[in-house]
């Protein structure tokens, strides 16, 4: 069995023909550990891949590039197993395999950490690194053993965890890295990390590089699958780009810039970004003498937000920043009763409420999307004319049903303005890409007429197309009065739209100021505190900063 | 021509494929096996036959398992039902019995209403620990499951108690325009639920519910007082079927009315494609599921087998039900389909 080395005819309308690709300086020329060529996949009649290759070599970081929808997971889960491929072949070190399981993928080398942490939470860091290839001894577990296999491994990535810890004591960040850890322990020759970075903060990416970096010059081959672009440049060899489940082409990271990267990705010029940042700048006319929207004082609940006040006017844009666990999360469920306040006041339109359940705030015209997409957004086995529906149908009460004309003029406009694809609303929101269930979501509440819209990590895990087009979305819905409080864990972001700012840290809030020219580090000094606390030197509480 | 295959596939795909295939396979065994299965026969303007005492007997689990394909939408189970349906006939014989008048038609509307009015609270017991209280379904309907056959005793003092008065006997073996009452019944129910459901956002809600409790919370929906109402609404069937059962001998038997019916119930929801995990539901599925589970009682009987033999076929069904859902299984099967076809298209081509 010889295998071919002509690389696949890469790019379909791309300037870059089919070329022999140099090695990466410093190392040499290796036969790629897996080929993927002319791979095809269609759901019920609906292609998902069309004629796609991807190529892995050793000792390499390959970003696997395109926006949601593109099918980047479907090739992913081909080369894992998890889909059967319609057309195209898969050859492993120049075998030809065809997966028909995910464990046959696996012991052929392939081991994929997903976004969400598939570890159990309530065993031990060694305990899951070795889940199902525990050591033995007289019969039962060798946990000993275990445990100094797992230091091993740990060691190998330079990563300082105690392997008898129980893993739901760590961060997620920290997790993550033992998911890594494990299939690094199970001999893996192409490791698939499909967001890694989704949930971290720049220490912590900082951290899983250098592992990826350990890893790479070991010889493993390493997919990765971001939508930071700066990270993709920083920690990537290679990159292969999709759009519309077609294979645009692969480039050499070194020979490729970020706006041409762009373009590929998009199709298209991205001038949207721009745009917004000069709209968004030359206005500040919200009358912040007026009654706000929505007024608290003293919101609080214990163990989750110190006592907290906030006021949001008429056409503002109230941006949250903060880490994970800061509170903005808290703060966000609070305002909305999705968790009920032990302490507070809420004021709505000068109106003393209290929110029970999400029943009272959505009737005092408030919305809230959730961080959470999947547990606590879609329905996944309803279509998106029910999820887009769901929230105005539950106001209307089950008796009043949305008529039928009216239901499918609603959900046509709402797909066509916030261009939501599959543009067929009988479709399954399973089948959506996370950007496309976004939006949905988005128009679940818009459909409600909120006064106040929370949204908390709306641009989470979506490609640059859908970000842009929210961002744009919430500026606009400001423009035309909506109050609005956003919360995200980019701070460009956040400091792109919002109007003010809102700076939370270890459960309060510590800093609120109008965002005029208000620069990242700035933020940056506030969320870190003057000492920059860390989890190894916590500071005293005597010392504690106050905000 | 070519919108034919397409047509075909759509078919093939129809979720209500398989049980009716399995209702016809039921049905032409029993032609083999008895050539005059099938035949009606019209005698003093009743309409007689095997079909239909196949719908007759199977009304009181079709009405039992409607309110069950709601409750297990929702992600929940009841196994009170059997027993909801044995405190409802007791309810409405013990108060014929005591009737001053105790043949006329008004006593029966006044039992059968007092016996309704009883499920309800029942219902709405079993819809307060499992939405309110948030205790498991499974547990939460246990504790009437086996309380309510000892409620029943003691409605019943403990004596299978017998009535007689025709109108309520009418429930289970009148006619009304040729037809059984009781089929009349479980139909109109039929029809009314789906209307409500369908026509309605209550099935959607419904729905939603099952799938995601949690962001159908944050979405705004009264997911406590749904669940509480399908709840409610499985205990108003099941007393409407005990009331058939009783109806059907003209007595209560605290012990053995309505006994396992809610196994056959919930037999009829899976058969009919409803999911255990909750969400998408078919009442359409529903239906098709009890008649089967009707035919094959009287299936094995019809084909000379004993009928205490029952239970045996019944687990079979149960297995292969369960077979068809794995979806080790239906992998299986999927892959093996994929090629069949492009052998298939290599031929032709």
């Amino acid at each position: 069995m010889s295998q071919t080395q002509t690389p696949a005819a890469v790019g379909s309308g791309t300037p870059a023909p089919a070329r022999e690709v140099a090695p990466v300086a410093g190392r040499p020329a290796a036969a790629p550990v897996v080929e993927m060529q002319g791979i095809s996949i269609a759901f019920g009649g609906v292609p998902a891949l069309d004629d796609v290759a991807l190529r892995l070599y050793p000792g390499e970081v390959h970003a696997l590039m395109g926006e949601n929808g593109a099918g980047k997971s479907t090739l992913i889960k081909a080369l894992t197993g998890v889909y059967a491929v319609d057309a195209g072949t898969i050859v492993v070190d120049g075998r030809e395999e065809s997966f028909t399981s995910p464990a046959a993928s696996q012991a052929a080398g392939i081991s994929t950490v997903y976004q969400e942490v598939n570890l159990c939470t309530n065993l031990t860091v060694a305990e899951n690194m070795l889940l199902g290839r525990e050591p033995r001894r007289f019969g039962g577990i060798h946990t000993r053993a275990m445990n100094r296999r797992a230091r091993a491994t740990l060691d190998r990535l330079g990563l300082d965890i105690d392997p008898a810890s129980v893993l739901g004591r760590h961060p997620i960040a920290v997790q993550q890295l033992v998911a890594i850890a494990r299939a690094v322990d199970v001999e893996a020759r192409v490791l698939i990390l499909d967001e890694p970075t989704s949930s971290l903060d720049a220490d912590e990416v900082a951290r899983l590089f250098t592992v990826m970096r350990t890893l790479r010059d070991q010889g493993t081959a390493i997919v990765f699958v971001s939508h930071f672009l700066d990270q993709v440049f920083e920690i990537s060899d290679r990159l292969t780009v999709l759009r519309n489940g077609r294979l645009v082409g692969e480039r050499m990271v070194a020979e490729t810039s970020q706006l041409e990267l762009v373009k590929l990705m998009l199709g298209r010029e991205l001038a949207t970004l721009e745009e917004l940042d000069r709209e968004v700048a030359e206005t500040d006319l919200v009358d912040r003498t007026a009654t706000p929207v929505l007024q608290v004082l003293g919101l609080g609940r214990k163990g989750s937000l110190q006592a907290t006040d906030l006021s949001v006017y008429e056409g503002e844009v109230v941006g949250v920043a903060g880490l994970l666990g800061s509170g903005r999360t808290e703060l966000a469920r609070l305002l909305f009763g999705a968790d009920t306040a032990d302490t507070g006041e809420i004021e709505v339109h000068g109106t003393s409420r209290r929110f029970r359940s999400p029943r009272h705030a959505i009737d005092r015209r408030l919305a809230f999307s959730s961080e959470n997409r999947r547990a606590e957004g879609v329905i996944e086995d309803l279509s998106v004319a029910d999820n887009m529906l769901l929230a105005m149908q539950a106001s209307r009460g089950w008796l009043r049903p949305i008529p039928a004309a009216q239901r499918q003029a609603l959900v046509s406009k709402y797909v066509e303005a916030l261009d939501i694809r599959p543009a067929n609303p009988d479709a399954t929101m399973r089948n959506l890409s996370g950007g496309n269930q976004q939006k949905v979501l988005l128009a679940r509440w818009l459909l409600t007429e909120p006064e106040l819209l929370v949204l908390d990590e709306p641009t989470r895990g979506i490609d640059v197309g859908a970000k842009a087009q929210i961002q744009q979305l919430v500026a606009d819905l400001a423009r035309r009065g909506m109050a609005v409080v956003f919360i995200s864990a980019e701070l460009e972001e956040v400091l792109r739209l919002s109007d003010r700012l809102v700076v939370m840290r270890e459960r309060r809030k510590i800093d609120e100021r109008l965002n005029d020219d208000v620069s990242v580090s700035d933020v940056l000094e506030l969320i870190a505190g003057q000492e920059r606390p860390t989890d190894q030197e916590r500071p005293t509480p005597q010392e504690a900063p106050r905000g | 021509m070519a919108e034919t295959p397409a047509r075909l596939a759509l078919l093939r795909r129809h979720p209500l494929l398989w049980p009716v295939v399995a209702l016809v396979a039921l049905l032409a065994i029993n032609v083999v096996a008895n050539p005059g299965f099938l035949s009606l026969r019209m005698q003093d303007g009743h309409l007689y036959g095997n079909l239909v005492d196949i719908a007759r007997n199977g009304a009181p689990v079709l009405l039992v398992a409607l309110g069950m394909t709601l409750v297990i939408a929702t992600r929940g189970i009841d196994l009170s039902v059997g027993a909801v349906a044995a405190i409802s006939g007791a309810v409405a014989c013990v108060y014929i019995a005591g009737a001053p008048d105790g043949g006329s038609v008004g006593t029966a509307i006044v039992a059968c209403s007092l016996a309704l009015a009883t499920c309800v609270a029942l219902g709405l017991w079993n819809g307060f620990l499992v939405s309110v209280l948030g205790i498991q379904p499974i547990i939460a309907t246990l504790v009437l499951m086996t309380a309510g056959r000892g409620l029943a005793m003691l409605v019943t003092d403990g004596q299978i108690t017998t009535v007689n008065n025709s109108t309520f006997a009418g429930l289970g073996v009148g006619f009304v325009a040729t037809l059984p009452i009781a089929i009349l019944v479980a139909l109109g129910v039929f029809a009314l639920t789906a209307l409500v459901v369908r026509r309605t956002a209550l099935g959607m809600l419904i729905e939603a519910v099952g799938i995601n409790p949690e962001a159908s919370r944050l979405a705004g929906v009264r997911a406590r007082t749904i669940i509480w109402t399908v709840y409610v609404f499985a205990a108003l069937c099941a007393g409407l079927a005990g009331l058939m059962i009783a109806g059907n001998t003209s007595a209560a038997d605290a012990n053995n009315a309505g006994l396992w019916i809610e196994l056959d119930a919930i037999l009829a929801v899976v058969i009919g494609g409803t999911s255990l995990a909750g969400g998408r539901f078919s009442l359409a599925g529903t239906l098709v599921g009890a008649l089967f589970i009707q035919t094959l009682a009287t299936t094995i009987p019809n084909l000379g087998i004993p009928a205490q033999t029952n239970y045996l076929f019944k687990a079979v069904v149960v297995i292969l039900v369960c077979l068809l859902q794995s979806p080790r299984v239906r992998h299986a099967l999927r892959v093996r389909r994929r090629t069949l076809p492009m052998t298939a298209k290599a031929g032709v081509a």
